[in-house]
Order: structure tokens, then C-alpha cells, then sequence
């Protein structure tokens, strides 16, 4: 294997992003952030490759208009996956590691205010037998929260802990779109949303987009001092239908974990967790020891874009190697109803 | 680390019609899958990863159908990517696999491509209509009508070529059973008798709309080593262009000659129409044959209707095109690219029943998509590459 790290990285998370579900005005400054970070232009760039959904634009080829945010002429060497743009970077890894090309840029977009995001999701489920009860996603985690409440695996108590910490930690992070530390007792006092979960038990609905930079070999360290060298990287999937799944577990996030080489020794964490009690979930299911930092950055209750926020989480904890804050870190993407398909990436200083 | 090596070992499609009412979408894959798997000689639990490929979801009103698939296609407790690359998919979604296997990373690889069109109305999802974007309101005859009239103009063409395209490709799907059309006796005149649709296209020189899927399973080089009969896999590509801008030769893409100029030189290629001894390109308008003919470098610009119509583009020419009937006789849009591809491989194992072509030692599998914007090739083997 080549060895392969991220080193650029952007990212923008609004509440209530003014412009087309398409996102290439949004893409532009972030590309060209990307541009600033590395020193290369478009050309230096190997391989494209994105994330996004066309339901969530509700329009066809909704990735089509973002190529207009790489620019027209020369054709660029793209992909595009129907998925997370963390699941981009995997088609990016693989095809530097294929020794095609050295570089590469991963992005990912999605308006997901465009819509009612639950209701869209909703879509996602079996058509014949799931969709036409239109079970939106807050509910499906609901079940899926009461479902550990009640095998006593978590309680609300443990619930709120993860939101005090991550409002708390989204202080610090320019970049969230919610946050504010308050108390276990005061965000135990507040109503119940879809019950056992509270509003801020829930991902916030977020526009948004990122992109981040690939690269083999010695263009890495040209660019940086601390690149974060790819260590392990590895996705899994699990059944669909919630009534075939121990919903307290992932065990498509405890393979990928395998897969990847396994967790020991990661400092920081970045899970993809758009509701409080999946966290919980994943650190058991990726074995993650009670010294491992989690997200730092707020993670995604601060800000969770549609098919962004997975790479997002990849890109801040890249973010903690570059700054000399940690050695080896985890970044996390979640796709599917009640966390049914799983991205781990490990990287490290070496 | 050099690339590995990758082939093509077992090779599945279904049976293209206008509505599969006897199976599910999740059937539709696995008819196609389990023909893969059976010319494998290999099962689904022995498969390392899935590779799915479709175009866009409102085609069947599912949202990343294969979150539901993934239990059906066998793919629970292993990776599963969806590609997705407008109708260009079915290619770069053989593609990824592929790169599975070049990278090292997996052993066997199934992938599968599909569109059970019947499930919704084509023409109404490519025409929702997009703030800022120009409306196209017409599906893709109407979008594509403009570019075929330039290049009829440009290339001094007769107006009867693209009759001659389709009366070909019909025939040769009499010949594929898999075929969603079987129109006996399409000729020269019936095809210019049929309907006009959108000016200069009839309506004989259009693709069906077809419930269908392909699948593939690619191996590394030891596993390829022991099969019967592997297509080696000697290069891919991609290659990508907006849809829109005042510099764009939409007729002749710079996406897609730049694609094929990189793939001819991956292989090891400078004179393609006699190296290559078979294609199968993406024509859903008869007139793309001439124009793509020029566009991968077969022809010179302005005379690829030149071999089309002197015979060169038949069973019996010197370079075959489209033998299995082609996207004029089946057209299951996110499978079309995959169905292509995978066509090609059959034609280099020999395995291509009644529509094979004596001796193809290399053969191009061929997809575009989007204002032909998006382009996915590859050049398949009967031997390993160099």
C-alpha cells in the first residue's frame, strides 16, 4: 500500500444556507481554500471525486452542477458517489492507490433544508413494505434510543453527559451551528421531542458543504510538516430493517473497526453521531477506551450536513495531527437509518 | 506499488423489457447477479465487497436504494459503494470495482448496475426543473437532436446513416436473446419511415426505455489465472466536463477525446481502429455511432459515417460495433454503461453466444452521460496486460 494522507481541508455549516440545493456557490470558496492550503491549482489535482444525494436537492444529477465549481476546461478524471463524501475519500484512496494518479480532492454538499430532512429520509427505507408508513429518521433513532434505555445499556442521564460535553466542546469550534454548554440537570428539563429523544439530543438540520485534499508519498510532505497519514481505512454495512438488528450494537462499525486495524492507541476521536445515544453506541462498537478524546469539535449535534458531515468528521480529527495535538486519530461516517453503514479512517503522525 | 492485476471472471445480465412485473428491484440485481456468480463458479458469501452502480434515484422513487438492497444483494457484513455518474454509471461502477481489485485492497469483487425504469417516468425525473439550469423539458432526444444536426452539417453526412446504425444494431439484437427489442425486419427504410421525433432523429433511431441489470465479478490475478476463460482488464478511464459553457464542443467533447487518447495510451494503443478488433459504444441515438467513431479516434473527424456506411461498424466489418444490439435495443440507463462493458469482456472470452465475433483478442467497452459530459471506458483482453 502507498502511503496516503489528508492534507487539506475545508468546510462551511450553515443553518439556513440562501442559495441552490446544488451548493456550487458554496463549493467555489471552498475549493479555493483547499487551493490556498496546498499551494496547487485545479491541475494539480489527480482525482475528483464527490458526495451528495439527489433527493436532497429534489432534482436529478444534482452533482452535475457542482463540476461548475471545479471550472469548464481541461475535463477533469471524476467520480461521484451517491453517499458521503467520506465514502469519496475511499474512492479517492483506492484510486491513488492503484498508482494512477497522487492526488486528489474529496467533496461533499447537500442542502438539507431544502426539504423536511426527516421526512426525506424516510425515502431511503423499503419502498414496499417501510417507506409507505413514512417512518421519518428522528423517530427511527427514537426506537432505536429507547430500545438501549430499556436494555439498560444507556440512560437519558448518559444521553445528556454526550450533549452537555459536545455544546460545551462546540464553543470552540467557529464552525458550529449549535452550541452552548448548560448542565445535565437543565438539558434533563427540557421537553421531550420524539421521546426518549430531546431537540438537542438530535443532529440540528444543516446546510453545508467540505472538501478535502489527498496525497501520496512525498507530494504529502511538501505540503505539511504533520501530513495525517491514512493507517486504516475500511466500511461495512449492516441489514436495513430494524426489527433484524440489536439496535444497542453496530456491528458494521465494530468490522470496519477490525478492518482497520482496531482502535488502539487512538487519542482523538471524531465520531459521526447525529444523535446523542449513537455515540454511546459506537464507542463500544468500535472499542474505543475511556482515554480516547471524542470529538472535540462538537461533532455533529454542533452542525451535521447532509453527505458532508462525515467527511467533516474525517477532516477535524486530521485537523488534530496537523496541529502536533495528537499522534494517531479516528474520523467516523454514518450513512442509514440507526447508524446501518459505517467509514472508519485512522490516521497518525508516523 | 505497481498495479495489480484485475479480470473480469463471470458476467450476468438480465432479460431487458419494458416492465419487469415478475420481479422485485431487488430480484431485477440478483437475476443478473446470480448468472455472475454461476459463470464464476463462486458464491456470494465468497465475495470480499459490492459495487453498486444506478442513475439518479428518482428513476425508481428510492432514496440510496442500496441502504434497503444491501441485505439482498448479500452485501451485510461487508463494504458496499454506490456509484453514482449520471449515464456514464454502469462504466465507472465496473471501474471502481476494478480499482478494488488493482488496489490491493480485495480479491473478488462483485458489482452490479441496474434501473427498473417502470418503477417511475424517466422523462419527468430529467425534467425537474433546476433555478438557473436551462430547462430541457424533452428528455434526452431533445437535448441531443441540436448536436446530431451540427454534426450532420459539420461532417457533410448523408441523412440516411443513422438508419443504417439502427437498422444494424436491431438486427444484431435478434441475435442476443437477452435483448429488450426484437424487431424483425428493421431496415435502411423502415427505420426512415418511422417517425420523426425530434428532427433529424426517427423515432426507430431512439433507445427503449427497459427494466434490466448487469453484473460482474472481478478477481485478482490468481484467482483470473484459474478461471475459465478471463477478460483482463488493460486500462480504464474517466473524464469529466460541465454540462454548460460557451467553450465547449458538445458535438466532439474534449472529455471525451482526451479520455480515449489516455486510455489508448494506458494500453499500449496508436491505432485504434486496427488494434481493437470489437466495440461496444454508447449509442442511444443511432447518429452517436458516427460521432463517437470520430470522437475515440477510430476515424478521422468528419468520416466516421464513412465506416458506418460502408459496413465497417457490422458483424462482418473490420471493426464491429455493438454486436449485442446495443443501447438502441435495450437501454436500463444506470445498466446500459455496465452492459457495454461487460459485453465486451464477453466477446474477448468468447462467450458471447450468436453475437460473438470470431478472434477478439481486445475490445472497448464504452458510456457517456449527463450533455455528454461524463465518459467511462475500458480496454478488456483475452491475455493478462503487460
Amino acid at each position: 500500500m502507498r502511503d496516503v494522507a489528508i492534507v487539506g481541508f475545508a468546510q462551511r455549516q450553515l443553518k439556513d444556507y440562501d442559495g441552490s440545493p446544488t451548493c456550487a456557490e458554496l463549493l467555489v470558496p471552498i475549493l479555493a481554500d483547499c487551493y490556498e492550503q496546498t499551494g496547487w491549482t485545479r491541475r494539480d489535482i489527480g482525482f475528483w471525486c464527490s458526495g451528495s444525494s439527489d433527493y436532497l436537492a429534489g432534482r436529478s444529477f444534482s452533482f452535475v452542477s457542482a463540476i461548475d465549481a471545479i471550472g469548464v476546461l481541461p475535463p477533469v478524471n471524476e467520480s461521484h458517489v451517491e453517499m458521503d463524501a467520506a465514502w469519496a475519500l475511499y474512492e479517492a484512496w483506492l484510486k491513488i492507490q492503484t498508482g494512477e494518479v497522487d492526488t486528489a480532492l474529496v467533496f461533499g454538499f447537500g442542502k438539507s433544508s431544502a426539504g423536511v430532512l426527516r421526512r426525506t429520509l424516510a425515502l431511503q427505507l423499503d419502498p414496499y413494505t417501510m417507506t409507505p408508513l413514512w417512518p421519518d429518521t428522528v423517530s427511527l433513532a427514537a426506537l432505536q434510543a429507547r430500545a438501549g434505555i430499556d436494555a439498560g445499556v444507556w440512560d437519558e442521564k448518559a444521553m445528556a453527559e454526550v450533549v452537555d460535553r459536545s455544546m460545551t466542546d462546540a464553543e470552540s469550534n467557529a464552525n458550529a451551528i449549535r452550541k452552548g454548554g448548560s448542565s445535565v440537570a437543565d438539558l434533563l428539563a427540557k421537553p421531550m421531542f420524539a421521546d426518549p429523544l430531546r431537540k438537542h439530543d438530535c443532529a440540528p438540520v444543516t446546510d453545508g458543504a467540505a472538501a478535502i485534499v489527498l496525497a501520496a508519498d512525498d507530494k504529502a510532505r511538501d505540503v505539511r510538516d504533520r501530513p495525517a497519514w491514512i493507517t486504516g481505512l475500511s466500511h461495512n454495512i449492516d441489514s436495513i430493517y430494524l426489527g433484524m438488528r440489536d439496535l444497542t450494537v453496530s456491528p458494521s462499525a465494530s468490522r470496519a473497526m477490525e478492518a482497520a486495524g482496531g482502535a488502539d492507541g487512538v487519542e482523538i476521536a471524531e465520531l459521526h453521531a447525529p444523535f446523542s445515544h449513537q455515540e454511546l453506541v459506537l464507542q463500544e462498537a468500535l472499542g474505543l477506551s475511556s482515554d480516547t478524546r471524542i470529538s472535540p469539535s462538537g461533532g455533529a449535534l454542533s452542525g451535521n450536513p447532509m453527505f458532508a458531515g462525515g467527511a467533516i468528521r474525517i477532516g477535524e480529527a486530521a485537523q488534530r495531527i496537523w496541529d502536533g495535538s495528537a499522534d494517531k486519530v479516528l474520523g467516523h461516517a454514518t450513512s442509514g437509518p440507526a447508524l446501518q453503514q459505517n467509514l472508519v479512517c485512522v490516521m497518525e503522525a508516523k | 506499488m505497481a498495479k495489480q492485476r484485475a479480470a473480469v471472471v463471470g458476467v450476468g445480465q438480465t432479460h431487458h423489457r419494458a416492465k419487469r412485473e415478475d420481479v422485485s428491484i431487488a430480484g431485477l440485481c440478483r437475476e443478473a447477479m446470480d448468472r455472475a456468480l454461476a459463470d464464476a463458479n463462486m458464491t456470494l458469501d465468497e465475495v470480499d465487497a459490492i459495487v453498486v452502480g444506478k442513475a439518479p434515484d428518482l428513476f425508481e422513487g428510492v432514496m440510496m436504494p442500496e441502504l434497503y438492497l444491501a441485505e439482498a444483494l448479500g452485501a451485510v457484513g461487508k463494504p458496499l459503494l454506490r456509484v453514482h455518474t449520471a449515464g456514464s454509471v454502469g462504466g465507472s461502477t465496473a471501474i471502481v470495482a476494478s480499482s478494488l481489485v488493482q488496489a490491493g485492497v480485495h480479491r473478488k469483487v462483485l458489482t452490479v448496475a441496474f434501473e427498473k425504469q417502470s418503477e417511475s417516468n424517466a422523462m419527468w425525473a430529467l425534467s425537474v426543473p433546476v433555478p438557473f439550469v436551462m430547462p430541457v423539458h424533452a428528455g434526452a432526444g431533445g437535448y441531443f437532436a441540436p448536436h446530431v444536426r451540427s454534426y450532420i452539417r459539420r461532417a457533410g453526412a448523408p441523412n440516411h446513416i443513422g438508419a443504417i446504425v439502427a437498422a444494424k444494431d436491431r438486427n444484431n439484437a435478434l441475435k442476443n436473446p437477452y435483448a429488450h427489442l426484437h424487431n424483425e425486419g428493421t431496415t435502411v427504410e423502415s427505420v426512415l419511415a418511422s417517425q420523426m421525433l425530434w428532427d433529424p432523429i426517427h423515432y426507430d433511431e431512439t433507445c427503449p426505455s427497459s427494466d434490466g441489470a448487469c453484473a460482474m465479478v472481478i478477481a485478482d490475478e490468481d484467482i483470473a489465472k484459474a478461471a475459465k476463460s478471463p477478460a483482463w482488464i488493460h486500462g480504464t478511464v474517466m473524464r469529466s466536463e460541465p454540462t454548460t459553457a460557451a467553450e465547449r464542443d458538445q458535438v466532439n467533447p474534449q472529455a471525451s477525446r482526451e479520455a480515449a487518447a489516455a486510455l489508448w495510451k494506458q494500453v499500449g494503443i496508436t491505432r485504434p481502429f486496427d488494434e481493437i478488433d470489437m466495440a461496444e459504444i454508447y449509442v442511444p441515438f443511432a447518429w452517436f455511432e458516427p460521432m463517437w467513431l470520430e470522437s475515440l479516434g477510430f476515424a478521422e473527424e468528419g468520416s466516421g459515417w464513412k465506416l458506418t456506411e460502408a459496413g465497417e461498424t457490422a458483424m462482418t466489418g473490420r471493426l464491429p460495433v455493438n454486436c449485442s444490439g446495443g443501447v438502441l435495443s435495450s437501454n436500463p440507463i444506470g445498466a446500459s454503461g455496465m452492459l457495454r462493458f461487460a459485453e465486451a469482456a464477453l466477446q474477448v472470452r468468447g462467450m458471447a453466444g450468436e453475437h460473438q465475433v470470431d478472434g477478439v483478442r481486445r475490445a472497448l467497452g464504452h458510456a457517456y452521460g449527463g450533455g455528454s459530459q461524463f465518459f467511462s471506458m475500458w480496454v478488456v483482453g483475452d491475455q493478462p496486460p503487460n
